[in-house]
C-alpha cells in the first residue's frame, strides 16, 4: 500500500522534471495492466459476479424464467423457504454430512496419511490405490455404487458370502439409513484428497524433530501428541475447510444414486435447487434458496476465517490480498 | 524382519519390542489391505461384470466371467455413444485448461509484479469466489447460457467452468510470480523486453512447476464436472462421458452389464492418465487444494 503511494509521489516528481515521458510511460503501464487483466476480469465478471448478483435479484420475484419479470414478492420468497420443510431438511443433511465429514473422514484421512507417511514396503501402491478414485468422475462412481447397493445386489451377497449377512440393509430404499449409505460413497470418492493434503503436510515436518524427540526418548504417542499434530495444524484448518464446503454442495453422486429420495430422506440443498429451479421452473424461488445456501458458505466461510484460519501467519483468503 | 534379532540369549525387554513391532506390523498391513480392498473391489466388479450378461449377474451377482466375452465392450466402443462423449470431454478440458491458463497468468502476472491503486481490490474480489459454493450461482447461470445461446454448446461449459477455475489458479500463480526476482525483469527491460515478452519469454518457462499444478486442476475439474454439463446439455443428443455415463444407466436401466461395460470404459482415460502422471498429480493437487 505504501508502496504505491511512494512510486506515484515519485512518478510525480519526476514527472514536473520531465514533461511528457513519465505521462506517456504511466499511460503505457495502465495499457499493460489493462490489457493483462481484462481477459480474466471480463471471464470472471460475466460468468460468477453476473450470475451471483442475478441470483440475488431474481429471489425478490416471482419468476418462471421465461417471461418478463413482473410479479414482485419481495422477501415472500425467504419466508417461504424457511417455512418449507423440504428445504429446511435439504439443509439439515448438508450439516449432517458436514459434521459427519469432520467428525469420522477427516481423522480417517489423517490417519491414513499417518500409516502412508512410515516406511513399509508398498505403501507406494496403497497410495496409488486409495487417490484412484477421487481421479474417476463422480458421475461414474455414483452410477456403479448404484448397482452395488441395490437389495439383493453384489454388495448384500458379498456380505452374505462373509457371514455378516445380518448386516444387510435397504441402503437405498431405507429413510433412516440412505444419508449414511451416501456417506458412505461420498467419503470412499473423497478420502483421497484429504489423505493426500495430511500426507503432504505430514512431508513437511522437519525429521530432525521427529530425531530429536526421539532421543530425548518420547515414545509414537507422544510424538504425534505433541509434534505432529501441531504442526499438521495449517493443513488441518485447510481440509477440514474444503470439506466443509464440499459437504455443503453435494450433489452428482446424491443425485444419480437416489434423487434425493426416498421421499426427501437423501435431498441436498441442490439437488432441491435445481429440482425446483429448472424442473418446476420456479426461477424466483430457486434462487432465494441458492442465495440462502449461498449465505451459508458465506458466514461459515467467514466464521472459519476469523475463528481458525487466523491462527495461521498464512492460510486465510482475505490475507492473501496485499 | 529385523536384522538384529539375535538367535539366543533375547532377554525379555527385547524380545516384547520385537513382538511389539512385529504386532504394529501386522496391524498395519491388515489395515491397508482391508481399505485396498474397499476401494478396489467395487472397482473390479464394474470391470469384471462387464464381461458377463445381464442375466447372469441378475442370478448371482458376485459370479465370475468368461474373460472372452467382450461382447458388451465392443458393443460400447462401436456405439459412437462412447467416442463422440469422449471427444466433447476431451475437448471442452483442453480448452478449459489453455483459457484458465492464459487468462489466470496473464492476471496473476500484474497482481504479483505491478503496483497500482486498486491491486488489493482486484485480488479480493477474485478471491470472493473462493468463499461460497459454486453451486449457488447455477440456476442464474443457466439463464445467462440460454440468452447467450449457449446451451447445448460446449462453450457453455468451458467459459463458466474457466471462470470458477480462476480464484484457486491465481492465488496458486501469483506468489510463484512474485517469487522470481525482481533483477531479472530489470535486464529483462533494459534488454528492450516488454511486459509481455518477458511474461511471455521468462516468467512462464520460469514457473513451470506452478503452472502445472494449474492445468492439472483444471484438467481433472473439467474431465470430472457433472452439475455443469447436466444443466448446459439439456437433451442427450450431446454429452461429456460423466454424463454419458449417468445417461445410458438411465436409458438402458435394465442392462446391468452394458452399463457397468460403459462405466468401466468412461474410467479408463482418467485412470490410464493417474497411472502416468501419478506424482504429478497428486502434488499438482495436493499443492493446490492447500493454497485453495
Amino acid at each position: 500500500m505504501t508502496g504505491e503511494t511512494k512510486t506515484g509521489a515519485v512518478a510525480a516528481i519526476s514527472g514536473s522534471s520531465r514533461r511528457h515521458r513519465p505521462a506517456g510511460r504511466a499511460a503505457r503501464k495502465a495499457g499493460w495492466i489493462g490489457l493483462f487483466t481484462a481477459p480474466a476480469f471480463v471471464l470472471f465478471v460475466l460468468f460468477v459476479l453476473v450470475p451471483l448478483a442475478f441470483a440475488v435479484y431474481y429471489s425478490f420475484w416471482h419468476w418462471d424464467g421465461l417471461g418478463p419479470l413482473v410479479d414482485w414478492r419481495g422477501i415472500a420468497n425467504y419466508q417461504q423457504a424457511l417455512a418449507d420443510p423440504w428445504f429446511v431438511e435439504s439443509i439439515r443433511h448438508a450439516l449432517f454430512i458436514t459434521v459427519l465429514s469432520v467428525v469420522l473422514q477427516q481423522p480417517l484421512a489423517m490417519l491414513i496419511a499417518l500409516a502412508l507417511s512410515r516406511k513399509f514396503p508398498g505403501r507406494t501402491a496403497f497410495r496409488i490405490i486409495f487417490f484412484a478414485p477421487y481421479v474417476i468422475s463422480e458421475a461414474t462412481i455414483a452410477v456403479v455404487w448404484l448397482l452395488l447397493l441395490q437389495p439383493a445386489g453384489p454388495l448384500d451377497s458379498a456380505l452374505g458370502g462373509i457371514g455378516l449377512g445380518s448386516f444387510t440393509q435397504l441402503w437405498l430404499a431405507d429413510h433412516s439409513i440412505v444419508l449414511l449409505t451416501m456417506f458412505f460413497v461420498i467419503t470412499w470418492e473423497y478420502i483421497g484428497i484429504s489423505m493426500i493434503l495430511y500426507l503432504t503436510g505430514i512431508s513437511q515436518i522437519p525429521r530432525e524433530l521427529m530425531e530429536a524427540a526421539s532421543i530425548d526418548g518420547a515414545n509414537a504417542r507422544q510424538m504425534f501428541r505433541y509434534i505432529t499434530l501441531p504442526l499438521l495444524g495449517p493443513t488441518t484448518r485447510v481440509a477440514v475447510f474444503l470439506s466443509i464446503l464440499g459437504s455443503l454442495q453435494v450433489f452428482a453422486v446424491i443425485q444419480i444414486i437416489t434423487d434425493g429420495g426416498p421421499f426427501h430422506a437423501s435431498e441436498t440443498p441442490v439437488i432441491y435447487i435445481v429440482h425446483k429451479g429448472l424442473q418446476e421452473t420456479s426461477m424466483g424461488y430457486g434462487a432465494a434458496l441458492s442465495v440462502i445456501l449461498g449465505l451459508i458458505g458465506l458466514t461459515i466461510s467467514l466464521l472459519y476465517q476469523r475463528f481458525v484460519f487466523q491462527r495461521d501467519v498464512e492460510g486465510a483468503v482475505t490475507s492473501y490480498a496485499g | 524382519m529385523t536384522p538384529n534379532v539375535k538367535p539366543l540369549g533375547i532377554d525379555g525387554r527385547e524380545s516384547r519390542r520385537i513382538l511389539s513391532r512385529l504386532a504394529s506390523r501386522v496391524l498395519l498391513y491388515s489395515a491397508m489391505f482391508l481399505l485396498a480392498a474397499i476401494v478396489i473391489l467395487p472397482l473390479l466388479y464394474c470391470v469384471v461384470s462387464g464381461f458377463r450378461s445381464t442375466g447372469d449377474i441378475a442370478a448371482s451377482p458376485l459370479g465370475w466371467p468368461d474373460l472372452t466375452r467382450i461382447v458388451n465392450y465392443q458393443t460400447v466402443l462401436g456405439s459412437g455413444l462412447f467416442w463422440s462423449a469422449f471427444a466433447m470431454s476431451t475437448f471442452i478440458a483442453l480448452v478449459t485448461v489453455c483459457i484458465t491458463l492464459v487468462t489466470a497468468s496473464l492476471v496473476a502476472y500484474v497482481l504479483a509484479r505491478m503496483e497500482f491503486r486498486g491491486r488489493a481490490a482486484l485480488f479480493t474480489l477474485f478471491t470472493l469466489g473462493l468463499l461460497f459454493p459454486s453451486a449457488v450461482m447455477i440456476l442464474p447461470l443457466y439463464l445467462l447460457l440460454n440468452s447467450l445461446g449457449l446451451l447445448n454448446n460446449p462453450w457453455g461449459i468451458i467459459l463458466p467452468q474457466a471462470a470458477f477455475q480462476l480464484p484457486v489458479s491465481i492465488i496458486i500463480l501469483r506468489p510463484y510470480f512474485r517469487s522470481i526476482p525482481a533483477e531479472i525483469e530489470d535486464a529483462a527491460t533494459l534488454d528492450g523486453c516488454t511486459h509481455l515478452s518477458f511474461f511471455w519469454r521468462i516468467l512462464i518457462p520460469m514457473s513451470r512447476p506452478a503452472i502445472s499444478t494449474v492445468a492439472i486442476l483444471a484438467t481433472v475439474v473439467s474431465w470430472n464436472a457433472y452439475l455443469l454439463p447436466l444443466i448446459v446439455f439439456t437433451s442427450t443428443a450431446q454429452a461429456t462421458l460423466p454424463l454419458a455415463v449417468r445417461n445410458y444407466s438411465t436409458q438402458y436401466s435394465q442392462d446391468t452389464a452394458m452399463v457397468l461395460a460403459f462405466a468401466t470404459l468412461a474410467m479408463v482415460p482418467a485412470l490410464i492418465l493417474y497411472l502416468v502422471g501419478e506424482r504429478q498429480i497428486v502434488a499438482g493437487l495436493g499443492a493446490g487444494a492447500v493454497k485453495g
